[in-house]
């Protein structure tokens, strides 16, 4: 059979493309338009150039809230993964014990952002919420609205009670399909605990966990209903992130033309990380096979 | 070093077995000598893998004991019994090099790292892996990395017995051969006692002195190779070995003949006589396709049969014959002239075999 060539063909992608161009293309551009414009209305508008961006990387909040999310963004991180991989180490495999614990792991992935953060505000609240209450009684003047420290553990830990089940669901999966001849094997060559973890485990995991990894970073970089709802940004600008520092500008204060350089800046923020993690990690799995050569 | 003796060993995944198909190992005894190469040979599902697991030592059996040395083991975890074990799909430490692999066991025993070197050294030279030492063993391919599998097992000195689990169900067969043989040099340097699961009579037969065919969760035979050809102690022996397996023909004995359907057998008196004395219904006689002597004209003591087709196989061709309403298979040699239409059948006496009740009888000895 001869393979036939007809560059005609590539009409076939027209209509993915025009849907593409319809809701995303055209509105991204939008953006790149408002950012180098200064708009007043359907008539008047100036060439601004650069002017929106320069300003945006030199705002003094702006950089702070840069800051503050990528603190964030590490620390759920370096705490979500850890324990995502310890939670799916201890989940049973087998039986209706499994079925229950892998229910409740997923629980939380289910509730809508809003949902979480208005569950996380009554749940901390001094005088009804269960949690805020407790710790008042134990003699800790604790306060999400007064104190930044709070606010900050009390984000940090309603974003690892949220997304750590993704990280261990990905896990568990991995480590099911480890056929059991490995754990025998290691058994037999008297591996320790350790061991079996480091050298059997953890490689199989490397795949999802550079996926999970990457999901997380991009989730929690874009954070927005959970602390909006939980502390509104406060105290002060404390908890005040990328989103909501943009949604602020954009919708609070109409400066369309700054928040469109903004928004710019913050996509090339993510794809740059993204990027910059994902040929980290192919550099790796690359070196190590042309060390071999 | 270590003998292996299993006593009234049995074994049943199920909590509360009942009927003897709860079992996937019925009760049994056996030994398994120090020093010597055996095979354990069966179908899928027949319990070999089970068997080899309690030995191991990574399942518990339900009832009986499992002896090294005099010593019962049951209780003792894998780690606990110098064995080793190679499983069915090659087990490599991904992350490691080659050499690594091969230290591991050693390692984690904290023997001296001059030690490991050389044990490494060693057994890479054995299993000709040397050039590949440095690199890892994520990158192997798969008779590589079965290599290295082997070679953890190999490398430490207190293994008593290596056992392996159908290890070349993933090799190439050029490669294959290569390494069965190989198995069988390291045998003979090493002395070790060896198990060799396998459902392939070849395999089992290449690498063992002798064999345990494995039937239903019992060893039906216990032989060496030529033994369990010449003279299969089950009727599943005798179909499971060889090829085309043995041939069967329902008897009974009627008016002093010795009768398969309507067909009168010629058998010497001694069979007659214990087909006849038997209490039980089911007698078979076997015999193999090598055996049965083909003429293309009549002869005394000739039982006629009707031959249904021949399938020439090069050096040797098969021939398919009914014999009264039994179909048997038939080997002739290259070279024999190839009878066509009828033909006038012998069994050798000495090479017919009496079976009751599925196993083998001698005469007389009853």
């Amino acid at each position: 059979m001869s393979k036939v060539y007809n560059n005609r063909a590539w009409w076939l992608i027209l209509p993915m493309l025009l849907l593409v161009a319809f809701s995303a293309i055209i509105p991204l551009m939008t953006v790149v338009n408002y950012s180098v414009q200064d708009v007043f209305d359907a008539n008047t508008r100036f060439f601004t150039g650069t002017e929106w961006f320069k300003e945006m990387l030199n705002d003094p909040a702006l950089q702070a809230a840069v800051l503050r999310q990528f603190a964030f963004s590490l620390t759920v991180l370096a705490i979500e993964v850890p324990l995502g991989i310890g939670i799916a180490l201890i989940m049973p495999r087998k039986g209706w014990q499994a079925s229950i614990v892998l229910i409740l792991v997923t629980m939380p992935l289910l509730i809508p952002w809003n949902v979480v953060g208005s569950i996380w505000q009554i749940f901390t609240r001094g005088d009804i919420g269960l949690m805020g209450w407790s710790l008042r009684e134990l003699g800790y003047g604790y306060n999400i609205t007064a104190s930044p420290v709070d606010a900050w553990i009390t984000i940090i830990l309603m974003d690892v009670w949220h997304w750590t089940p993704l990280i261990a669901l990905l896990c568990y999966s991995s480590l099911r399909s480890i056929p059991d001849a490995y754990y025998q094997a290691a058994r037999i060559d008297r591996a320790s605990n350790w061991s079996v973890f480091y050298y059997i485990q953890l490689p199989k995991l490397t795949n999802v966990l550079v996926i999970g990894v990457l999901l997380r970073f991009m989730h929690s970089f874009m954070i927005y209903a959970e602390p909006f709802v939980l502390t509104g940004g406060g105290p002060g600008s404390s908890t005040t992130f990328l989103s909501q520092s943009l949604t602020t500008m954009a919708i609070g204060q109409q400066d369309l033309g700054p928040s469109a350089a903004f928004s710019l800046i913050y996509f090339l923020i993510i794809l740059l990380v993204t990027w910059v993690f994902y040929t980290a990690i192919m550099n790796m799995q690359k070196d190590d096979i042309k060390a071999e050569a | 070093m270590a003998e292996i003796v299993l006593k009234s060993l049995a074994h049943s995944y199920v909590s509360d077995p009942r009927v003897p198909e709860d079992y996937a190992i019925r009760e049994m005894d056996h030994i398994w000598h120090q020093g010597g190469a055996y095979a354990l040979l069966g179908p899928s599902g027949c319990g070999k893998s089970t068997l080899l697991n309690i030995i191991s030592g990574l399942l518990e059996p339900s009832r009986g004991d499992v002896l090294f040395d005099g010593e019962v083991v049951n209780s003792l975890p894998p780690e606990a019994r110098n064995i080793a074990q190679v499983f069915q799909f090659p087990v490599v430490y991904d992350t490691m090099t080659v050499y690594d692999n091969l230290a591991f066991p050693l390692r984690n025993v904290k023997t001296p790292e001059a030690r490991v070197h050389e044990r490494v050294m060693e057994v890479a030279d054995v299993m000709e892996l040397t050039a590949q030492l440095k690199r890892r063993a994520r990158n192997l391919t798969a008779d590589e990395k079965q290599k290295v599998s082997m070679g953890r097992g190999l490398v430490r000195d207190d293994v008593s017995a290596i056992l392996f689990d159908e290890p070349l169900t993933v090799i190439d067969p050029q490669l294959k051969w290569k390494l069965r043989r190989k198995l069988k040099e390291i045998h003979q340097r090493f002395e070790i006692t060896m198990v060799y699961v396998t459902h392939d009579q070849l395999e089992a037969s290449t690498f063992a002195d002798k064999i345990a065919v494995m039937y239903e969760g019992k060893i039906v035979q216990f032989g060496t190779p030529r033994e369990l050809f010449e003279k299969p102690n089950h009727t599943f022996v005798g179909y499971f070995i060889g090829s085309p397996g043995m041939n069967f023909l329902d008897v009974e004995a009627r008016e002093g003949r010795v009768m398969a359907g309507a067909m009168e057998l010629t058998v010497k008196q001694a069979v007659h006589d214990a087909v006849a004395n038997a209490r039980a219904t089911n007698i078979k006689l076997g015999i193999r396709p090598e055996f049965i002597e083909v003429l293309a004209d009549p002869v005394e003591d000739g039982m006629e049969a009707r031959i249904d087709y021949a399938q020439d196989l090069g050096t040797y061709s098969i021939l398919s014959l009914t014999l009264g309403n039994t179909v048997l298979k038939a080997r002739i040699e290259e070279g024999q002239p190839v009878p066509t239409g009828r033909a006038w059948l012998r069994f050798p006496d000495e090479r017919v075999g009496l079976y009751i009740d599925e196993y083998r009888v001698e005469p007389g000895h009853e």
